[in-house]
């Protein structure tokens, strides 16, 4: 990444012109969702909102992995953790998520080893090291952290990497989008998609749901610049009541997306029903292992317990997920409920809503 | 192929409350909100006193018995636990011995005496400490500080982790100097001595753990000298602290706190070398809230900014000192910044450990 790119995507002149052109283009009110997590932390961090005429409300959506990572994977990832001889990794995000009793960092100040990885072949590498325990990497994300997951599968498979497993817990973002257009209490009018995402699967995916919901998506990057710029092609097509997907990050993202990170994904991944945090089952919104890759599922490979999981309580998260509520309508936000001690998950990470508007937009009442 | 079912997104489904403070955390050791907690609510609990609740990083001693030829003595003590021992720009050694010297001249104090504890593991490298003994011997010499007492302990393999040192120092502030975390004003400026994040990166670089490399020394060095010669130039110094754990924004908020103010950053006046600041863009982190040991914050009356600056750029540990925002008014303790894109956002204290983002 040079920082050239940086100044100039972040430039405060390129901004101000992107965000007067939206000023000039909005002529009644819209509501655009961006749904990934990096993109509301990278609003709120600098401000963007701020630039934005009243008219347009953001609506942050479930793009934030490990949010809405369920409880029944978490309750899961603790058992595991649990088990004699096992080193369970995760990316250090998930660490700090509350279960419905326990959060990975406290069951690691209990004992258990969990250590933080960058990526999923460190944990592979972390199991050649050491034969003699079990390395389980906790799978979560979405499109994004799905190709270098399937190559860890496939280098342990290549390498004979037998005590190496993977917690399946990945997710999708086009089933979530049906989702949220299929809820009966929808705001959502036109989307922001994530440009990572679409890096890896190219934007083909969104065309039918373009098409169907008649709702304009725009592939949008993560600077100011970017941000802004994908707002604005979709208040352009909004006003002008067109529905199209247009990419609004093709430094990055081509239609078509990584050929080869798709394939490798379809390798060793399949659509599955998965639980989301918050939001309820959607229909193969996950990705699980293939038959062929199932000995590397560690749900077969230790003795697991289904718990009761219901999550009774103060916090919305559910509806802040849903792009139904703002975090700061959350009667618990910043009073009980802080980045310290979070009561959901979107206070935990730096990409869910609640940290971010906790961070960057708290009101001292 | 039949029609998918969806959720009904109407029923809410919320995670429930976690038991807090039942047992520690690695957060409590990030030196952020989760560490002042547990310093408020469980340490002062027991050994509070007015000295302590002051809450700077050293103890001011203003009582007969501890005045020594018109001047006021003032200590501070500190544990150092770094993982690995030696890292680009410094060690254990260097980091026990500025830690300290830095701590006691956050009250403008000339730091004189140390005092040392050594917990080493059975099994640790003689070799190993002695090149952290005369690493930390160098620190002292460029300090101008003695290590007058000290002790040695041994614990069992795997009791503890190789070596850990806490560090006490003894030092003498002019009497009437009152430079304290309690005494920012509205009005004033604030000043950095340098670039931020530096030890953070340097350190998570050599755990070997950010899957790439960079040249990021850490900053580690004693300010004795520089907040001696900030305060020649400017005698009205009213807060001065190094922004270690938790980083700028953390020792920012404590002083705004304390001091009952506003202050306002503004964002493209921060210093943050290119390497560090590219490290952070690809791990998800924020520079403000990264380790810095050789770094000080400085408040002073708007009039004094440039004199205080110009006297700490002198100094080799402050040639690239900024001044880098302004106390705007009485608060209950508000750190606000202006990006560099004119919006303006809150910052907060570190809430625990810091980590990286996933995507």
């Amino acid at each position: 990444m040079s920082m050239n790119t940086a100044t100039g995507f972040r430039s405060a002149e390129l901004t101000h012109q992107l965000a007067k052109k939206i000023q000039e283009s909005t002529t009644q009110p819209w509501h655009i969702m961006e749904i990934c997590g990096g993109q509301t932390h990278a609003i709120l961090q600098y401000g963007l909102d701020q630039l934005l005429p009243p008219e347009i409300t953001l609506i942050h959506g479930p793009g934030c992995p490990v949010c809405v990572t369920s409880l029944e994977a978490i309750e899961y990832a603790l058992q595991i953790s649990r088990q004699p001889d096992v080193i369970f990794t995760s990316f250090g995000d998930m660490l700090r998520v509350p279960g419905a009793r326990a959060s990975l960092f406290n069951t690691r100040a209990e004992g258990a080893d969990i250590r933080v990885v960058y990526s999923p072949l460190d944990a592979v590498k972390l199991a050649r090291n050491t034969p003699d325990k079990q390395v389980v990497f906790f799978a979560i994300g979405f499109e994004t952290t799905a190709p270098s997951i399937a190559a860890s599968i496939l280098h342990a498979e290549q390498n004979k990497v037998s005590n190496f497993s993977i917690l399946p817990a990945n997710v999708l973002v086009p089933p979530a989008m049906h989702a949220i257009l299929r809820n009966p209490d929808n705001r959502v009018q036109a989307f922001l998609a994530a440009g990572h995402v679409c890096a890896v699967m190219g934007y083909w995916e969104y065309e039918p749901i373009a098409a169907s919901y008649r709702v304009p998506i725009v592939v949008t990057g993560f600077e100011p610049a970017d941000l802004l710029q994908g707002i604005l092609m979709a208040v352009r097509q909004l006003e002008a009541g067109r529905c199209e997907v247009e990419n609004a990050y093709p430094r990055a993202v081509a239609r078509e997306g990584n050929p080869t990170a798709q394939r490798l994904i379809n390798q060793v991944f399949e659509p599955v029903d998965r639980q989301w945090r918050g939001i309820g089952l959607i229909p193969l919104s996950g990705l699980g292992l293939r038959q062929r890759y199932q000995v590397f599922n560690a749900l077969n490979r230790f003795p697991l317990a289904q718990e009761a999981t219901e999550e009774p309580g103060l916090c919305i998260a559910g509806q802040v997920l849903r792009g139904v509520a703002l975090p700061s309508q959350c009667p618990a936000f910043g009073r009980e409920c802080t980045p310290a001690s979070p009561l959901g998950a979107p206070m935990v990470s730096s990409e869910g809503a609640c940290a971010a508007y906790y961070r960057y937009k708290r009101v001292i009442a | 192929m039949t029609e998918p079912t969806y959720p009904n997104l109407q029923s809410p489904v919320c995670p429930l409350p976690l038991p807090a403070g039942a047992q520690i955390l690695i957060g409590h050791g990030s030196g952020g909100g989760m560490t002042r907690d547990l310093i408020v609510n469980v340490f002062q609990k027991y050994l509070g006193n007015a000295i302590l609740n002051a809450g700077n990083d050293s103890a001011l001693l203003a009582d007969e018995l501890t005045r020594h030829a018109g001047s006021q003595m003032v200590v501070s003590t500190d544990g150092h636990v770094v993982s690995p021992l030696i890292f680009p720009g410094g060690d254990i050694g260097r980091l026990a011995v500025c830690g300290t010297v830095n701590d006691v001249a956050m009250l403008g104090a000339q730091p004189r005496y140390l005092t040392a504890n050594f917990i080493l593991e059975e099994g640790f490298s003689i070799t190993e400490l002695e090149q952290i003994l005369a690493s930390m011997a160098d620190a002292c010499r460029e300090a101008e500080v003695e290590i007058i007492a000290a002790d040695t302990k041994v614990t069992e393999k795997g009791k503890s982790d190789n070596l850990f040192i806490s560090t006490t120092g003894i030092g003498w502030a002019p009497a009437g100097r009152s430079i304290s975390g309690q005494n920012a004003r509205p009005g004033d400026a604030v000043l950095v001595s340098g670039p931020l994040g530096n030890h953070g990166i340097a350190v998570m670089q050599a755990r070997g753990n950010l899957g790439f490399q960079s040249e990021v020394r850490s900053d580690t060095a004693p300010l004795n000298h520089l907040v001696r010669e900030l305060c020649d130039a400017v005698p009205d110094v009213h807060a001065l602290r190094d922004p270690t754990r938790g980083g700028l924004a953390t020792t920012l908020v404590e002083i705004a706190r304390q001091s009952g103010v506003s202050i306002l950053l503004d964002e493209s006046e921060i210093p943050i070398d290119v390497p560090v600041r590219s490290a952070c863009e690809l791990l998800g982190l924020d520079p403000l809230y990264l380790a810095n040991e050789g770094k000080v914050v400085v408040f002073v009356p708007e009039e004094n900014a440039e004199t205080a600056l110009a006297a700490m750029r002198e100094n080799k540990y402050g040639a690239q000192a900024r001044r880098i925002g302004q106390v705007t008014g009485r608060s209950d303790g508000r750190l606000l910044l202006r990006t560099a894109l004119g919006t303006t956002r809150v910052l907060d204290m570190l809430a625990g450990e810091m980590l990286p983002r996933i995507c």
